[in-house]
Order: C-alpha cells, then structure tokens, then sequence
C-alpha cells in the first residue's frame, strides 16, 4: 500500500557541520514530491534518511502512522532508483527486476508474470535476458525504475535518476517515470536540482537551501509566487529592484515608478521587488532605459535593458504581441503588472505582496 | 591509408631520438639476456641434455619418486594455502571496509599489511619453530606438550598463510572498496538482510577478484623456497627437490627439466590469473565509490568481528616479534632468561656476521637504484610511448614476475656456468657479485614496472607533451618533467628493491659462492643446522635494515616528497 510521509523537524549532522537544520514536509499518499536546490542544500541528506541509509539526529520520520526513525532499510518497504542507476552487473536484466520480490519471498509462481509487466511497463520485455553491461544509459535506466516499481513500494525514492542520461533522453524518461507514477499511484519523493525538470514532473515541489526549506508548493505556485528572493531567482528568471514599501502597497521603485500592490502585511521601508521577464512590458512611461540587445528566440523575442541609474533587466515580449523589434540603442520605457509581481522586506526577505 | 601513415611518422619521430633507440636496444638486450635466455636454455637443455633430443630426461624425473611426491606435495600446499590466505584476506578487507574500527585495531590492521612486505621469508619459520616446536615456548614449556612437531605439511600451510593471507587482504580491500555502496543499498531497500546482500550482491562481485587473490597466492606458495626448506622437514615441495636435486645430486640437466615443470605449472596460473581472471575483474567493478559503504552497526557482528581479526593480528604480529626476542635467549628452547646479546656478538666474532651484512647491503644496494630505474624506463615506455617492440617489453617484464626464482636460478647456472649456450662467451660473470646484482634486479623488476605504471598512468600525456612542444628531446623530458613527477614513486620503488634484494633467497643461494657471505644464506643455513639462536640474530640484523631502510624513505617522503604519498590502492 502506498503511504503518505511525514517528516517532522528533521536534523542531520555530519561531525560539526549541520547538513539539514529541523526539515519538515508533509507528503501525502500517491503524490510526486520533488527535492529540488541547489548542490550541497541536503537533498541526497534528506532522502537518505527516509531510506534509512543515514542516521537521524533529530525529528520523526512516519510512514502513514508508523514512525520509521527505528526501522532498519530493508524493513522501510521503499523502492529507490540512484544516479548511477545501481543495476547488478553480474545479474540479468530480469534477475535484476526479480531481486526485490525473491527477496521478499514473493511465491515463485507469481514472479515470473510480475517481472515481466514490470519489463513491458517501461518498454523493455525483449531485453530481459540481457546483462547490464549489454545495455545503453537509457535501458540500464529503465531497468532499475522497473526493479524499483515492481515490488510496489509503499514509498519510491529517486535520486537524480536522470542526471547520467543526455538532454533529450532525460526529457523522454521523465515522461516515463511521470506516467507510471500516475499510474501505480505511488508515493513518490524525487530529487533533482534541475528546476525545468522538478517543474514538469511534480505535483508538489520543496525547494531547499543549506539544509533548509525555503517553501513549499505546487509548480505554480512556486513559480508564480515565490516567498522570498531565493526561490524567486532559482526557479526560472527573475528581475530583481531596489525599492521601497509605503502605506498602503504602494511601492516606489527609486523615484521613477510608483504602484499599487496587493500586500498581505503593513511593513514599510526598504524593499526588494521581483518580477518575472515576461511580467515587464515596453510601455510609454515608466522606468527610463536603453536597449543593449535583443534576440530573437521564436515565440518570443529576449531583451536586455540597461537602465539610466546603471542596472540590466531581462525583457521577454511575446512575438504573438507585438509586431515590431526594438533595436539595439532605442531609448525605452518599461512597466509591469503591480497584480503579479513579488515584493520582499529588504531585511529579512520576507514575502510582503500576496 | 592514414593509419599507415601515423605509423610510419611514429617510426620517424622514434628514429630522430637517438637516446630512445639505444635505450630500447639496451633493454631488448637485458631482458633477452637474462630473463628469456636463462629460461630458453632450460628447455633446449632438458631436452637434449643427455646428447640426444627428446623426452629421455622428464622419463627419468618423473620416474623419481621423490619428484612425483614434490608435484603432488606442492600443488596440495598451494590450493590450500591460496583457500585459506583469499578467506582470512577477505575477511580481513571485509572488516576494514565494513566496520569503523578503534584506532588499536586499525594500528594492527596496518601493522599486518605491511610487515610481511618489509620482512626477510624465514620469520615466521624461525617463530614457528621457537613457539610451537618440541621445544616450542607455547608447547612444551605452556602446554606440556613434548613431542609436538611443526615440520612438514602443516608447518608449510600455516606459515605460508600466514605470510601470504595480507597481500589478499590489501587485494581484495581494494577491490571492496571499489563496490559501488548504492548496489548494495538498492539491494537492502528491496528488503535483503545484510548476510542476504553479502551473499548475493558483495560475495558474487567479489569472486573474480577472490579467484585472483587465490591464483597469486598459489603461485607465491609453489614458488616459496625458504619456507619449506626450513620447516617443511621431509616434506619436499618442488622448489625445495630442485635445490636439492642440484645441490645433493649434482644431477644439473635433472634439475632443469625439474624447473621446467615447475615453470610449467605457475606459468599456467599467471595466464589464468592476469587473461581472465584480472579482465573479468576490472568487468564487474566499474563504478568508483563515491561515498563509503553502509557500515556494519550491529554490535553483535561487529564485535566478534573485529575481536577475531584483532586476535589473528596480534597473533602474527607475536610472531613477527619472537625473532628478535629468540634471538636473546641464552639457549633456545631451554633457557630464556636472562636475555643476552651474546649470540649477537658471535654473530660478529665468529661467524663473520660484518662481512656478511656488507655483502648483502652493498650489492642490494648496487642493484636497487638499477631496478628502480630500470622498471621506470620500462613503464614509461609502456605507459606513454608507442614502438613495435613494446609489446615484447611488457611480455618479458610479466613474464619475470610468474618465473620461480628457484626456477631463475637453476637457467642461470645452466646459461652462464660454461657461457651463453655453453660457448664460454661471458662465462665471466659466473660466480662474480655481478651476476647476484643481475638476479636482485631481476627478480624485483616486475613490480617494480608494476607500480611504475600504476603512477604514470595517473599522469595526464599533455603535460609532457608540452615539453616536446617546447623542444626537449626524450631523455630531457624524462629527466625534468616524468622523473619530478614520479619521484616518490620511483623513491619507494628504490627502497622496495632494495628490501627484495636483502631478503630474496630462493634464486640467489644457488648462484652465490663462498666468497660472498649473504645474510640470507647464513640464515638459511643456520637454520638448517638446528642453530636457531645464530638464525634468529642474523634474521633481526636483516629486519633492523629493512625497516630502517622503510622508515627511511617514508620519513624522506614526508619531509621532501613533491606530491603525497602515493597510496596503496
Ligand atoms: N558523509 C558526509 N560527511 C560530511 N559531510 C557530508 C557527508 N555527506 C554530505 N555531507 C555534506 O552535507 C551537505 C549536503 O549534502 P547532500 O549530499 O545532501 O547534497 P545534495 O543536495 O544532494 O547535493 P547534490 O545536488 O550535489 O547531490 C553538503 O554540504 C555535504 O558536503
Ligand atoms: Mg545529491
């Protein structure tokens, strides 16, 4: 049965160095939970710890409402697919996949038809009696998904599954393991710190920063609304300016522009804003500037913007839109919709438009 | 079409460097001189020793009892010992790479691993002898046991697993490290206990490699002489019925067709081992761990394992100690106390114990620096040249390594005692110190070629082809750019030689006359008179200069060495 996780307050330590700082998550039943930050922000720490191959320093782990902190890893009932894959190589492709359910004492007579669904799930049934040195990166990663999935995990863990595998590869597998996921149902916690990647695959995603996370939702929400500057700048572009809160939302981007935003709290001062290059647009006043270049991506045409006190911003215009290019030197005005920017306490970063 | 032609600018570029032709030639030269000759003439020799060509000299050998017992005995102690060492090797690594020892037990763990490297063959032997003889230490005088023998097979199988079992360790440690930790962890999350992932994941990766570890440690045991010459009593292994069959029965052309056999059978081994066993090996440990293992916490595993090493640890180590110690007893086996140093100065007075360390000393150290630059060469040829000859370079240096030197011996005495094919040319070099230099360089060129590869391999070609670049002909290159590199390699292969040279016996005692005293040989023959205490202190004054030699250059490294020190794996 597929399981929901609960982790609450999570402490990991290596010697003096703390690697994960009090994590919490709540992931529910047959949801795709990606871990996404940068290298070195505790992911791997993390998802280690739920599969009980790294000790806990601190907090509870729970599988739906059985706490785990004390259960040795081959007890967890978890699948995990590692980087590298972790294929046996002295195995075939098939006693690969049979492994988990001998190992489990899955009755003989219902392994052989399980392995070979497993093989036929992810579109290898004819290599089943092939070694993996035999197999390319892309097979060798189907292999273990399948190895993975076939004992049915109450929760499967994936490690940077398809950082070995190249740009178009990954695209195809991540396809893969989303529709198999949707199908099996099963809980599923997912690193990765490729935001493109934990963008399209994930129902929900937690992005993490020095052993700490720096918010958590769905690919949406995050990407629309980022809660601080950090989140705002590791997922997707992001434009940020100095600027300041006044009463009532309304914000004064150094003299030159003032809005009105939505806001949630009544701080005022010193403030940082973000918006998203597609949320500015050329308009007939606004921000003072000087194009420096644009170029010409297809769908959509990239500018960048030197403004008067010294500052580049990165413009995105809809090719759909508009029906001229601005040239390199042409003089210009930029604005943006007050409704979807993000504005932060210059401070403590905090999130202060809603 | 283009290959043809980078082939033939290869020539060209090898051609204008003068230096790196001659020293092709010279090598071709010594390789074919005195490994390939030695061994060819053992063959054309036993099978036309008696005048006529054919197999009338192995009819008559293996019509010998004693040669029949020899195989049979030989081959008995070498698959028992090669089980025997791979196991207790194996459990050894598994603990090291497994468990998180105490700093004592890790100490002893090292400790293990490198004294049988730095000791002279007899040790365990003499140790052997002194605790567990009729007048053993432990058997008479703890246990009251008085007729308790250790001569023979037994005594054979335990001090050669004794001696052997850490050079499986270090094998197979580097090999278990080398498992990458997320096979076995994906094997635990799919639900298999520990002893389940040892078994079918970590024991089936491992088994080429424990098949390597086994095949080396077989043909170390079949090709150790000191060992059963010294406890194997009447027990007669086939190194120890060549030495005799030329020593006792004068009976030369018998002798060769004898070391044919011998040859035959590690030969055979060194194919199996370095063809199959070593690709296979490589085949399934591709993965470079990148974390370490999952440890083992249980206490209830953990404790009895690291005890068990422990006690087998502290155990060689004693045995390893009890030679000096043996060597201060005032008469072995009855006396021990109070402890004296009078056999010490017998050692000097009468048995001429200071010419014997000269001798060993300096023609050890004549040829180690010869080895060291030799087995560089070698490797930088290998390594980083291209040259039609190359291959019958490496062959031949391989080749050395699976040659008994029992073996080496006897084709020497066959190809120089009358001269190169019995014509009386370089005759010369027969019974004169050149000739033992020769066999110390030959017998520790293979590894030192072995580890000089190892090391130049991890040099990136660019660098020196930058130097070409800037215009340095080879020997410039070598000597400024590879050399630096390498120092503490080519250092510790320095010291290495010269720890093989002052401990190697097996070839040298038969080629050694009496005008060269070799501490070896003292002992040996001490040892074979039943003088265990002059045995004891001629092997102390031999471990004394080994390990100063070891601590040395390790103190040298540290203080002077450009890169660290190259580890072991
Ligand atoms: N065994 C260890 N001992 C000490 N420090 C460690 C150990 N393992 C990880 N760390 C540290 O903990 C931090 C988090 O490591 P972790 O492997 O979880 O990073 P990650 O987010 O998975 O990064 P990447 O994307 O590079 O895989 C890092 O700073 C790392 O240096
Ligand atoms: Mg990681």
């Amino acid at each position: 049965m597929s399981n929901a996780v609960i982790i609450k307050d999570a402490v990991k330590k290596y010697g003096d160095f703390i690697a994960l700082k009090g994590v919490s998550l709540d992931i529910k039943e047959g949801e795709f939970f990606t871990l996404l930050g940068p290298s070195g922000c505790g992911k791997t720490t993390l998802l280690r710890m739920i599969a009980g191959f790294n000790s806990i320093e601190g907090g509870e782990f729970y599988f739906g409402d059985r706490l785990i902190n004390a259960v040795p890893a081959h007890k967890r009932d978890i699948g995990m697919v590692f980087q590298n894959y972790a294929i046996f190589p002295h195995l075939t492709v098939e006693e690969n996949v049979a492994y988990g359910l001998k190992a489990r004492k899955v009755p003989k007579a219902q392994i052989e038809p399980r392995v070979k669904e497993a093989l036929e799930l992810v579109q290898i049934a004819h290599l089943a009696k092939r070694k993996p040195n035999e197999l390319s990166g892309g097979q060798q990663q189907r292999v273990a998904l399948a190895r993975a999935f076939v004992i049915e995990p109450s929760v499967l863990l994936m490690d940077e599954p398809l950082s070995n595998l190249d740009a178009k590869l990954r695209v195809q597998m991540r396809t893969v393991i989303k529709k198999l996921q949707r199908k099996l149902g099963i809980t599923t916690i997912y690193v990765t710190h490729d935001q493109e990647e934990a963008l399209a695959i994930s129902d929900r995603i937690a992005v993490m920063k020095d052993g700490v996370i720096m918010q958590c939702g769905t690919p949406t929400e995050i990407y629309a609304k980022p809660q601080n500057p950090f989140v705002a700048g590791f997922i997707g572009v992001s434009n940020f300016l100095d600027c300041t809160m006044e009463q009532d939302g309304l914000v004064d981007i150094k003299g030159e522009l003032k809005v009105k935003v939505p806001v949630k709290s009544t701080y005022t001062g010193p403030a940082r804003l973000s918006a998203r290059p597609e949320q500015l647009f050329f308009a007939e006043a606004g921000m003072p500037g000087e194009v420096q270049f644009s170029t010409f991506l297809g769908d959509f045409i990239e500018y960048e913007v030197k403004l008067d006190d010294g500052q580049n911003l990165i413009v995105n215009e809809y090719t759909k839109d508009t029906t001229e290019v601005h040239e390199a030197g042409e003089k210009v005005f930029l604005n943006f919709d007050p409704q979807r920017i993000s504005v932060y306490e210059a401070e403590s970063e905090e999130v202060i438009t809603c | 079409m283009a290959r043809g032609q980078g082939a033939a600018l290869d020539r060209k570029k090898l051609m204008a460097d003068p230096i790196m032709v001659t020293t092709i030639v010279l090598l071709i030269t010594f390789l074919t001189l005195f490994i390939l000759y030695p061994l060819a003439i053992l063959l054309v020799d036993s099978f036309v020793g008696d005048g006529s060509f054919g197999f009338s000299i192995f009819k008559r050998i293996f019509a010998m009892p004693t040669f029949t017992r020899a195989i049979t005995n030989t081959l008995k102690v070498g698959f028992v010992v090669g089980i025997f060492s791979s196991l207790i090797g194996l459990l050894f690594a598994y603990v090291e790479v497994y468990v998180r020892m105490n700093r004592f037990a890790g100490g002893l763990f090292k400790l293990v691993s490198l004294l049988p490297v730095v000791s002279p063959p007899f040790v365990l032997s003499l140790s052997m002898i002194m605790l567990f003889g009729k007048a053993g230490i432990i058997t008479r005088f703890l246990l009251h046991i008085y007729d308790n023998s250790v001569y023979g097979y037994w005594g054979i199988v335990i001090v050669q697993t004794l001696t052997f079992f850490p050079v499986c360790y270090m094998m197979l440690k580097g090999l278990l490290k080398n498992i990458d930790p997320s096979l076995e962890e994906a094997a635990r999350d799919m639900g298999a206990g520990r002893w389940k992932v040892f078994a079918d994941v970590t024991l089936p990766l491992m088994l080429p490699g424990l098949g390597n570890a086994f095949l080396v440690t077989f043909i170390e045991s079949i090709a150790d002489f000191a060992n059963p010459m010294i406890i194997g009593g009447s027990y007669d292994t086939l190194a120890t019925t060549i030495y005799l069959q030329i020593t006792g029965a004068y009976d030369k052309a018998g002798a060769a067709a004898m070391a044919v056999v011998l040859l035959c059978i590690t030969l055979l081994m060194f194919a199996v081992q370095k063809y199959y066993l070593e690709a296979k090996t490589a085949a399934t440990l591709t993965g470079k761990a990148s974390r370490g293992p999952m440890l083992i916490e249980d206490k209830s595993v953990k404790v009895p394992l690291t005890i068990f090493c422990s006690l087998v640890a502290l155990f060689v180590i004693m045995m390893y100690i009890c030679v000096p110690i043996g060597a201060c007893f005032p008469t072995w086996g009855y006396k021990f106390f109070p402890l004296t140093g009078k056999w010490f100065k017998q050692v000097f007075t009468r048995y001429h114990g200071f010419k014997a360390f000269k001798d060993s000393f300096v023609l050890s150290l004549i040829a180690s620096p010869i080895t060291a630059l030799l087995s560089m060469i070698i490797s930088y040829l290998v390594v980083k040249r291209k040259f039609k000859a190359k291959g019958f370079i490496e062959a031949v240096s391989m080749l050395a390594m699976a040659v008994p030197g029992t073996v080496l011996g006897v084709g020497y005495i066959r190809g120089y005692s009358g001269g190169l094919f019995h014509t009386g040319v370089l005759q010369g070099i027969y019974g004169t110190g050149l000739i033992l230099i020769i066999v110390f360089v030959v017998r520790s060129l293979p590894t030192g070629t072995r580890s000089g590869i190892s090391a130049l391999r991890q040099i990136d070609k660019s660098i020196e082809e930058s130097a070409y670049d800037m215009g340095a002909d080879s020997l410039k290159v070598f000597m400024t750019v590879t050399l630096p590199l390498i120092k503490d390699s080519f250092l510790s292969g320095l010291v290495t030689a010269f720890v093989r040279s002052i401990t190697a016996i097996s070839a040298i005692i038969l080629l050694v006359t009496p005008s060269f005293l070799l501490i070896t040989v003292q002992i040996n023959e001490f040892a074979e008179k039943g003088s265990y205490s002059l045995a004891c202190a001629f092997a102390t004054i031999l471990i004394i200069i080994t390990y100063s030699a070891v601590l040395l250059m390790n103190l040298f490294i540290k203080y002077f060495g450009t890169s660290r020190k190259i580890k072991e794996d």
